[in-house]
């Protein structure tokens, strides 16, 4: 097989060269390009020249450290608690911007735990980016299940012989091929604060009795309400390919189950799953993967807020690269994002791997 | 041999011919102005009768959205294309003449003496870039709402003091009568929060940045009138005087002239469309925190790109449009503040007693240019994302101590900016 793939093949390696060089010219070039920018102080526009700074790029993104803060005692000895009878504790910035512990210069407090009387504060160079790294998983996590198990439940849906049914798979279809700016403009309105759609159909089911809700203005439900409107966009796409899967399993094992008298839980549970093996490991890839390049919808509906609760990887790696012109920034960004989906990917192929 | 003599010899000679018959050189410029007509048809007629009034310079124009203008040329830059003549925002060009993509005109200092502190755009002690125009901000209210709420009505002589505003703030609330007190365009996250917002600020005693020396922020972000204004600030929104960052772009539109929002703090560009439908709308100056009212200015403004063959030509364009009858033109045309005050003579809303001649005061008493740094670019987002965290609750010294050492850090990696 290789060797007339090697040998013989010219016509076909001929007809790849454009893909090949277009591959090559905007997907590996950059990338090389981007692991260099990574290691230097790179700008998008400045007079000053380039200068290779090591690692100094993922230091500032990935430094993390533990406080331990005392509480505040009086001249007694006693803690001081304020009047909800919380201890009160030293301002975290007495620590981060005192001369006298240069080691946490440029900290921010990230989140703090209790401990006893104590409090442990982790402090990191850059909270913006641990938050988008935290949201960016935590969408992942949620979007995978949902999509996927959405996006197969309509594709059992429309694999049926009903009139019209060809006008169903029309519609589901329908917000894949919309531009996801128009979607996300058209979200916006839905999940409105004062009179959203949302919050009218919701006051209307209840009979007025719910309370509007600031979907996107709220840090509570922001991230909720992106990763439903996003589970939504793309689950037309991933149901096509479900259903591509259902339709090459062979009629012949249905009958059988059939005649065996299965329930229609044991019908799928035995003969449709197993038959969406390959099919599953796909759509589980495709969707991890565009979902850790969720970009479009969070630039056009909260601009990675309210404080911080939808920021993600892909919006700060453009948000800095372009917007903040630190080209060496955005790319460390781009080249963190590329190890952790190369590793997650690893995990899913060892995971899923045919066993025999 | 010979056919290619022949064929360079001709080709010599029909560019020479051609070279003849059109004796104007070609310039191209570039404006951020596209999809508005009038803008469109104002500029136009700029450059018709530019070509027309000399032998020597053909310019052409191109125009881009606004969105994605400046974009296009700073990729146009790294590409090594950009035209001869550029618009550019005020406080954007710092950062473009610095990065080496802008020259200085040549222009003489006489011709623009007249013009508003805020249209001449100057680094290092050059001018880069002058604008046709500048833009305002006030805040609008009804003389109605004033009577209503028993409010005196501030002069740009007499301001507001804070304590004055947060309690017209306070009635407009009490009152029942509005969904706001206050709007202050919270929707509009770019370049407004800075142009807006950090004249206030300015006013309590702090800045984005400490303009003595442009190399730190510490101090003037976080410092005592810094804090002050975070608190301030951030009161706005938790006591509901005004809608945060969640509002709808429509609600923001409308919401004045529908009565939804006893005062709003609004740009000149809308002032036009505002007094159409609302009879008695008065733009009132800006409050004074404590260290006099301010509002900010500079707005888009024309300049030369550094790889220009003919920077006189193009030089000799910006001054041609310089001229008072078309800044009148364009101040008639959008509703933007004519440059120089001959000019506003000429419009129908900056003359004296026009409906609109309080903006020119205003500009040309209480406005302050943004920080004139490369690094402003970098800062604008950094406030920008500060003021937007306070308005949502982030505790107020953390979020502008982060802020501070996030524009530091940046200064630090650009070895200054070269200040």
């Amino acid at each position: 097989m290789a060797s007339k793939l090697t040998r013989s093949n010219g016509a076909g390696w001929a007809f790849a060269l454009p893909g090949f060089i277009l591959l090559f010219l905007f997907i590996i070039l950059p990338f090389f390009f981007a692991f260099w920018f990574s290691l230097t102080n790179q700008r998008l526009i400045s007079p000053n020249p380039t200068e290779f700074v090591g690692l100094s790029n993922y230091e500032n993104l990935l430094g993390v450290s533990i406080l331990t803060l005392e509480p505040e005692r009086d001249e007694a000895g006693q803690v001081v608690r304020d009047a909800d009878g919380a201890i009160s504790y030293p301002r975290v910035r007495t620590i981060t911007r005192n001369p006298d512990f240069p080691q946490y210069k440029g900290m921010r407090e990230w989140f703090r735990w209790q401990s006893g009387e104590n409090a442990r504060v982790v402090v990191a160079k850059d909270v913006v980016f641990m938050k988008a790294l935290t949201n960016t998983m935590l969408f992942v996590l949620i979007i995978v299940p949902l999509q996927g198990g959405g996006a197969l439940g309509l594709a059992l849906l429309i694999n049926q012989k009903l009139r019209g049914i060809n006008a169903f798979r029309a519609i589901y279809f329908t917000p894949v091929v919309i531009s996801i700016v128009v979607i996300s403009l058209l979200w916006r309105f839905i999940y409105d604060g004062d009179d959203g759609l949302l919050n009218n159909v919701l006051a209307a089911l209840t009979f007025g009795a719910f309370e509007p809700v600031d979907w996107l203005g709220n840090t509570d439900t922001a991230l909720g309400s992106i990763i439903v409107m996003s589970a939504w966009q793309a689950m037309g796409f991933h149901m096509v390919i479900w259903l591509s899967g259902l339709q090459t399993i062979p009629a012949t094992l249905y009958e059988v189950a059939a005649i065996e008298g299965s329930s229609s839980w044991q019908t799928f549970r035995y003969v449709t799953w197993p038959g969406l093996r390959n099919t599953a490991v796909l759509v589980l890839i495709v969707i991890t993967m565009q979902a850790f390049a969720l970009f479009a919808q969070i630039d056009v509906m909260t601009n990675g807020g309210p404080l911080d609760s939808t920021q993600t990887l892909v919006f700060q790696a453009v948000e800095r690269g372009y917007g903040k012109q630190d080209i060496s920034g955005g790319s460390t960004i781009s080249v963190i994002l590329f190890f952790i989906v190369l590793l997650i990917s690893l995990v899913q192929r060892y995971l899923t791997r045919e066993k025999r | 041999m010979k056919l290619t003599k022949i064929l360079v010899a001709s080709f010599c000679a029909s560019t020479l011919m051609s070279g003849a018959a059109l004796a104007q050189t070609d310039l191209t410029m570039w404006y951020h102005g596209a999809g508005n007509d009038v803008e469109s048809k104002i500029i136009n007629q700029i450059v018709d009768d530019f070509n027309t009034s000399q032998s020597d310079w053909k310019v052409n124009i191109e125009s881009f959205p606004q969105t994605s203008y400046n974009d296009s040329v700073v990729a146009a830059a790294l590409a090594g294309n950009l035209p001869d003549i550029i618009d550019v925002d005020g406080p954007i060009m710092p950062n473009w003449a610095w990065s080496g993509y802008m020259q200085p005109l040549q222009i003489d200092e006489s011709k623009i003496e007249n013009f508003l502190p805020g249209t001449k755009g100057v680094w290092d002690g050059k001018l880069y870039s002058i604008g046709l125009w500048d833009a305002a901000v006030a805040l609008y209210a009804r003389t109605s709402t004033l009577e209503e709420l028993g409010l005196r009505t501030p002069t740009l002589d007499k301001p507001w003091t804070k304590d004055e505003f947060m309690d017209a703030l306070k009635k407009a609330k009490a009152s029942g009568n509005y969904k706001y007190a206050l709007d202050l365009g919270m929707n509009d996250q770019g370049e407004w929060y800075p142009y807006a917002y950090s004249p206030f600020l300015q006013s309590f005693g702090g800045d984005i940045v400490d303009r003595s020396t442009y190399k730190t922020a510490e101090g003037a972000l976080n410092g005592d009138a810094g804090l002050a204004f975070g608190e301030w600030w951030q009161s706005l929104f938790t006591e509901g005087y005004a809608p945060g960052t969640s509002e709808s772009p429509a609600d923001q539109q409308t919401g004045f002239i529908d009565g939804s929002f006893a005062f709003q703090w609004n740009g000149n560009w809308r002032a036009v469309a505002t007094m159409a439908e609302v009879d008695d709308v008065v733009f009132l100056p800006a409050p004074d925190m404590g260290n006099g009212p301010m509002i900010g200015a500079g707005s888009w403004q024309f300049g030369v790109a550094k790889t220009s063959e003919h920077p006189d030509g193009a030089s000799a364009f910006i001054e041609f449009a310089l001229q008072d009858k078309y800044l009148a033109a364009f101040s008639d045309g959008i509703g933007l503040i004519p440059s120089t005050a001959s000019a506003a003579q000429m419009t129908e809303n900056y003359k004296d007693g026009g409906p609109l001649a309080v903006f020119y005061d205003l500009s040309n008493a209480q406005a302050k240019v943004r920080p004139v740094t490369p690094g402003y670019v970098v800062q604008s987002k950094v406030f920008t994302k500060a003021m937007a965290d306070l308005a949502n609750g982030a505790d107020v010294a953390d979020t502008l101590d982060a802020a501070v050492d996030e524009i530091n850090a940046d200064i630090e990696k650009n070895s200054g900016y070269g200040h």
